[in-house]
């Protein structure tokens, strides 16, 4: 048994571990999954001095409030999130972005993200997962991954296999920045919307919808109107695809998105705001803007660059 | 053959084989499907094969779309590995318990349940793809006469197991998932498996399906 663990006092709303996500498996009808806020997820990791690619707890408006016992450990919170360190007498309040190191019958209590969506906790240290195709990210819609694909559940205890021997305490000043326009590239059935359909597609506003999670992320506004079919033959799918069923309300794809469907695609959003797309809670409202193919390669290399600048300097 | 390459945002090559729904289309989309999958191309992370396309996901940070798109109008899968599929029974119990759309099938097709049962049982079906949900076999074609559209309202939720019915194709809910397509019966298979990470589905692109009818008992026994 493992001397060193979590024990859930309250699992959160939708509370999973993920990792980079698995690949090579579309065409068994498995996607990608992994965390949903890719930068985050890495800022999570390199907080703790662990691996980038390690497995942390991802949890979406209200998180954990978590329980840990065992020798002395750091942990981190990144996004845009509100939660508190509770340490025998004293509760303080923490702050994301930073590490913290914690001890045996320390809390954690994640209150909840902050006009956001998803938030990262990571602890210095290897959770003792079990692997699928690589990589322990929870898919709950295939029951793939750790925890038997479950989401964390309340009175669960989770053990850790390792804890690093580097607790050194680190800290960056990063700010998530909120956006209005996603960026999109035309989609494969674009001309299958009206004139019309098409303007309101780039002119006007959507609102993020409470039928959104991991899978897939709806939006309601003026409807889009199709002129050709409203359905195709069943083909591919990838995240940021946004496809328009017949009702003409705006769906798209993310991490854990089914990988097969007959939808128009309208348009897919651009890769380079895909980890700022994912924390717009509903509510939000969506611009979309067009870019071309060029303009969306070159915009995703100088966010890459930025993603390994902010890491090079933890 | 290829009939245009396009890019589905700008991480993804979008192949596409033309218009139509057949067995030589198909066959084609799943040899460079196989091809592509053996030479591992640096970048590429995923392939999705369905019906008359292929989708080529690539990650932005290694690769790009004219790259891909560059060594895949390259590629000659005319002489690569065969389609090397396999032929399979499945067990499908159809008895009322399962057979949730019987009637509605009874109604929009005109025939009766024995009839239905005798277009679909016993013939030969191709596995044109899987997904949607993991390891789902879209599988075809059936006769002129057994094609039903989709419900007007899919079910939340479709048992684990379900032998279903659209337009010109069967398949079989993996999972308990929702779904909008005529349940017919239920095969006590595990049509998928996560725990053998080597080959989760049972049933893969270019494979030969047959329904073999079995009684309730024989389905409650199946697993024993």
């Amino acid at each position: 048994m493992s001397s060193n663990y979590l024990d859930i006092i309250r699992p959160g709303i939708n509370t999973t571990f993920q990792d980079k996500g698995r690949d090579h498996l579309y065409h068994i009808g498995i996607p990608f999954s992994g965390a949903m806020d890719n930068r985050n997820y890495l800022i999570a990791n390199k907080l703790v001095n662990n691996n980038l690619d390690s497995a942390v707890i991802e949890f979406a408006y209200q998180g954990p409030h978590i329980k840990y016992s065992g020798e002395k450990i750091n942990f981190a919170v990144t996004g845009d999130v509100i939660f508190s360190i509770k340490k025998k007498d004293t509760e303080i309040e923490g702050k994301c972005y930073e590490s913290y190191q914690i001890e045996n019958g320390d809390e954690i209590n994640i209150i909840s993200t902050n006009k956001s969506v998803y938030g990262y906790l990571s602890l210095g240290g290897e959770f003792d997962l079990k692997f699928q195709w690589n990589s322990c990210s929870i898919n709950t819609k295939a029951n793939i991954g750790s925890n038997d694909g479950k989401k964390l559940n309340l009175g669960q205890r989770i053990n850790l296999k390792k804890i690093n021997s580097n607790k050194d305490i680190k800290k960056t000043n990063y700010i998530n920045t909120k956006i209005e326009n996603i960026r999109v590239i035309k989609g494969t059935n674009f001309d299958y919307f009206s004139e019309e359909g098409k303007k309101i597609f780039y002119e006007k506003q959507f609102t993020v919808s409470k039928l959104s999670d991991r899978m897939g992320m709806r939006l309601e506004g003026p409807k889009i109107d199709n002129i050709v079919n409203t359905n195709i033959k069943s083909e591919g799918l990838i995240k940021g695809v946004i496809q328009v069923p017949a009702d003409g309300n705006p769906i798209i794809m993310l991490s854990d998105h089914g990988t097969i469907g007959g939808y128009p695609k309208i348009g897919v959003v651009a890769s380079v705001d895909y980890d700022r797309l994912v924390q717009m809670s509903p509510g939000s409202k969506i611009k979309f803007k067009e870019i071309n193919l060029s303009d969306a390669e070159t915009l995703f290399k100088l966010y890459e660059m930025k993603t390994q600048n902010l890491l090079s300097q933890i | 053959m290829i009939k245009n390459i396009s890019n589905l945002g700008d991480a993804a090559l979008y192949c596409d084989f033309g218009n139509e729904v057949n067995k030589s289309i198909n066959s084609e989309v799943i040899k460079y499907f196989k091809t592509i999958k053996e030479k591992k191309f640096e970048g590429i992370n995923n392939l999705t094969p369905s019906y008359n396309k292929l989708i080529i996901s690539y990650d932005l940070k290694k690769t790009n779309f004219k790259e891909v798109k560059n060594y895949v109008e390259n590629i000659n899968a005319e002489d690569s590995i065969d389609i090397n599929s396999k032929k399979l029974e499945i067990p499908v119990c159809c008895h009322e318990n399962f057979s949730m759309d019987i009637k509605r099938l009874e109604e929009i097709l005109n025939l009766s349940r024995e009839k239905i049962l005798e277009n679909f049982l016993n013939k030969e079906y191709f596995c044109y793809m899987t997904g949607f949900i993991a390891g789902m076999p879209f599988l075809g074609d059936l006769d002129e006469n057994m094609r039903a559209q989709r419900l007007e309202t899919p079910r939340v939720k479709v048992p684990k197991g379900s032998v279903a019915l659209t337009e010109q194709f069967a398949n079989i809910y993996t999972f308990e998932s929702p779904g909008g397509w005529n349940i017919l019966g239920n095969t006590p298979l595990d049509v998928f498996d996560s725990s053998k990470e080597d080959k989760p589905n049972l049933i893969n692109p270019g494979d030969t399906v047959i329904f073999k009818e079995i009684t309730l008992d024989q389905y409650k026994n199946y697993n024993e």
